[in-house]
């Protein structure tokens, strides 16, 4: 009996060890060792701040994006923000649940539904970009510079004649992106039904934004993609941008925070912080130039200033009125 | 394959140089891993011991339930476990979701049938004889559960490692339920997914290696303190 003692106490001060140099995150100040908030005293992290939940969209994670925006929001207002990366669809439905207190994601139709739901309030629009159509330099369907309807027909019906040499990667994940995509189909006159089942040219992969530019560039196949991930993979692609142009292009990225009066734990004060902080003049510079000295250019236009003038870009109101 | 070498010396670099973030990731890994398996070995053992010294009807049919859900998914238990915490379910009051107390649930529930089942063939492989001297000279049954324990404890050290190495290397429940939230809940799993997800590949399987060493170590430690008792 005593050998057994012996050996659990020894198993027990290794776990102690090990948790306590876990519990000690280098960046964090510990005060108050185990005066944890509610909800998380069951593991031993140890942190006296508040915790902000957010899931964010795949494509503004796969950036670095909020590697950089992150410890700065933290410092600003003394909390623990922890980044949730989902498509636009789970991000949702993380919100709905209400197991986040803020989501950003990029579907204008879906948000309205999120919204008039009653789940998500005061969405500010923070910054825009653009999707493109990547492909191989080689261009086997030729769709160089074409209009985006026109440039999706062609890849269906060079897809159908020749699948081998002409291949679509598809987000099918629900994502923003991917919503866009259906979109441009059914703008080219398709079903997307049709184009699910069209053959083996197009690819459902189920995967996130960089995934899916990777997959492309293994097979050589075209894909929809935001230019920001695009720029920030471009170092691991052979991919070339082939369509840049088009109003159904336009990408613009949303903050919403959820509604208390659907979700009793959310906490509207913190969120309303960061959707401002979002919109604050001093982030929108930051956003305008991230990216510059790494890609040459920035990854993302903050929508301060009114640059967006395309008849879908948000108005004043919608990226610069403060959000209480 | 030179990118395999490349893994394998910048694994060597990493450890080497204690990169903060890595040795953070890692040790997390192991904690998480670690409370886990202690925490669900407290329970699977010694229920496992229960089922196989205890005669009831539908016995068979339970080890064989137990024994299928080996080869569930981590996914499912993932999505399982996600239903119950999550703000909306039964447990949602707590506030488990995305912390690495979630994480550790997951890997618990996903390890249970692991440790249960070895833990029963691990004791059916003593001799029954001892179980009965040890009854007819007068122990209760918890006392002649220890005493085959015991006798089997080799086999069920490796059911606990088994335990262990599922825990450690299961990526679905950690990714799902943690949420792979830097700093919070990103462990090396999680960690080697979103980096093969950059197209990181060398430093994914790098980070993968240093799982494979740091699983080394703990049955090394285990099998010493085996050993010696």
């Amino acid at each position: 009996m005593k050998k057994i003692i012996h050996c659990l106490s020894f198993v027990i001060a290794l776990l102690i060890l090990v948790m306590g140099v876990v519990g000690c995150r280098p960046q964090a100040e510990t005060p108050g060792l185990g005066k944890d908030i509610a909800g998380t005293t069951a593991f031993p992290v140890v942190t006296a701040k508040e915790r902000f939940k957010i899931a964010t969209t795949t494509s503004l994670y796969d950036t670095g994006l909020w590697y950089y925006l992150e410890p700065m929001f933290e410092k600003k207002y003394n909390v623990e923000m922890d980044i949730v990366y989902a498509g636009t669809g789970i991000a949702l439905e993380y919100g709905r649940r209400g197991d986040v207190h803020a989501v950003v994601v990029h579907d204008r139709a879906a948000e309205d539904k999120f919204i008039a739901d009653g789940y998500g309030i005061n969405r500010r629009y923070f910054a825009y970009n653009f999707f493109i159509i990547a492909g191989p330099l080689s261009d086997p369907a030729g769709i160089k510079d074409m209009p985006p309807e026109d440039a999706f027909k062609r890849l269906a019906e060079k897809g159908n004649k020749n699948p081998e040499k002409v291949k679509f990667i598809s987000r099918g994940d629900n994502s923003g992106t991917h919503t866009k995509e259906k979109l441009i189909w059914s703008k080219a006159g398709f079903k997307y039904e049709d184009i699910q089942k069209a053959g083996p040219w197009y690819v459902e992969a189920g995967k996130g934004m960089g995934p899916c530019l990777l997959m492309a560039n293994e097979q050589g196949a075209y894909v929809l993609a935001d230019i920001s991930t695009f720029l920030a993979y471009k170092g691991k692609l052979n991919l070339v941008p082939l369509v840049e142009k088009g109003e159904i292009f336009l990408n613009v990225y949303a903050a919403i925070a959820i509604n208390p009066d659907k979700i009793p734990t959310a906490k509207l004060q913190m969120a309303n912080n960061f959707i401002n902080w979002l919109i604050s003049d001093e982030i929108q510079k930051v956003i305008g130039t991230y990216g510059v000295a790494e890609y040459g250019r920035s990854l993302f236009y903050p929508t301060a200033g009114g640059g967006c003038n395309l008849p879908n870009c948000p108005t004043v109101d919608e990226y610069s009125k403060p959000v209480q | 394959m030179t990118e395999l070498w490349d893994a394998f010396l910048q694994a060597i670099q990493l450890i080497v140089s204690l990169d903060k973030e890595v040795v953070e990731i890692a040790l997390r890994s192991l904690a998480i891993s670690t409370t886990a398996v202690i925490l669900a070995s407290l329970v699977c053992i010694p229920i496992g011991g229960l089922i196989h010294f205890r005669n009831f009807r539908g016995k068979r049919p339970l080890i064989n339930i137990i024994q299928t859900f080996y080869s569930v998914p981590t996914v499912c238990v993932g999505l399982f476990v996600f239903l119950f915490i999550s703000r909306a379910g039964p447990l949602g009051g707590l506030g488990l979701l995305f912390t690495p107390a979630a994480v550790v649930m997951g890997q618990m529930v996903l390890i249970t049938p692991v440790l249960m089942g070895l833990t029963i063939s691990a004791l059916s492989g003593v001799d029954k004889a001892i179980k009965d001297s040890a009854l007819s000279s007068g122990a209760t049954e918890f006392q002649a559960i220890s005493t085959i324990i015991k006798e089997a404890r080799f086999a069920v050290v490796a059911a606990f490692i088994m335990g262990f190495g599922r825990a450690i290397s299961e990526v679905g429940a950690a990714m799902m339920l943690g949420g792979n939230i830097r700093g919070y809940t990103r462990v090396l799993t999680t960690a080697i997914s979103l980096e093969t997800q950059k197209g990181e590949l060398v430093l994914a399987l790098a980070l993968g290696i240093i799982l494979i060493a740091l699983a080394l170590i703990v049955n090394i430690i285990v099998n010493l303190a085996l050993q010696r008792y």
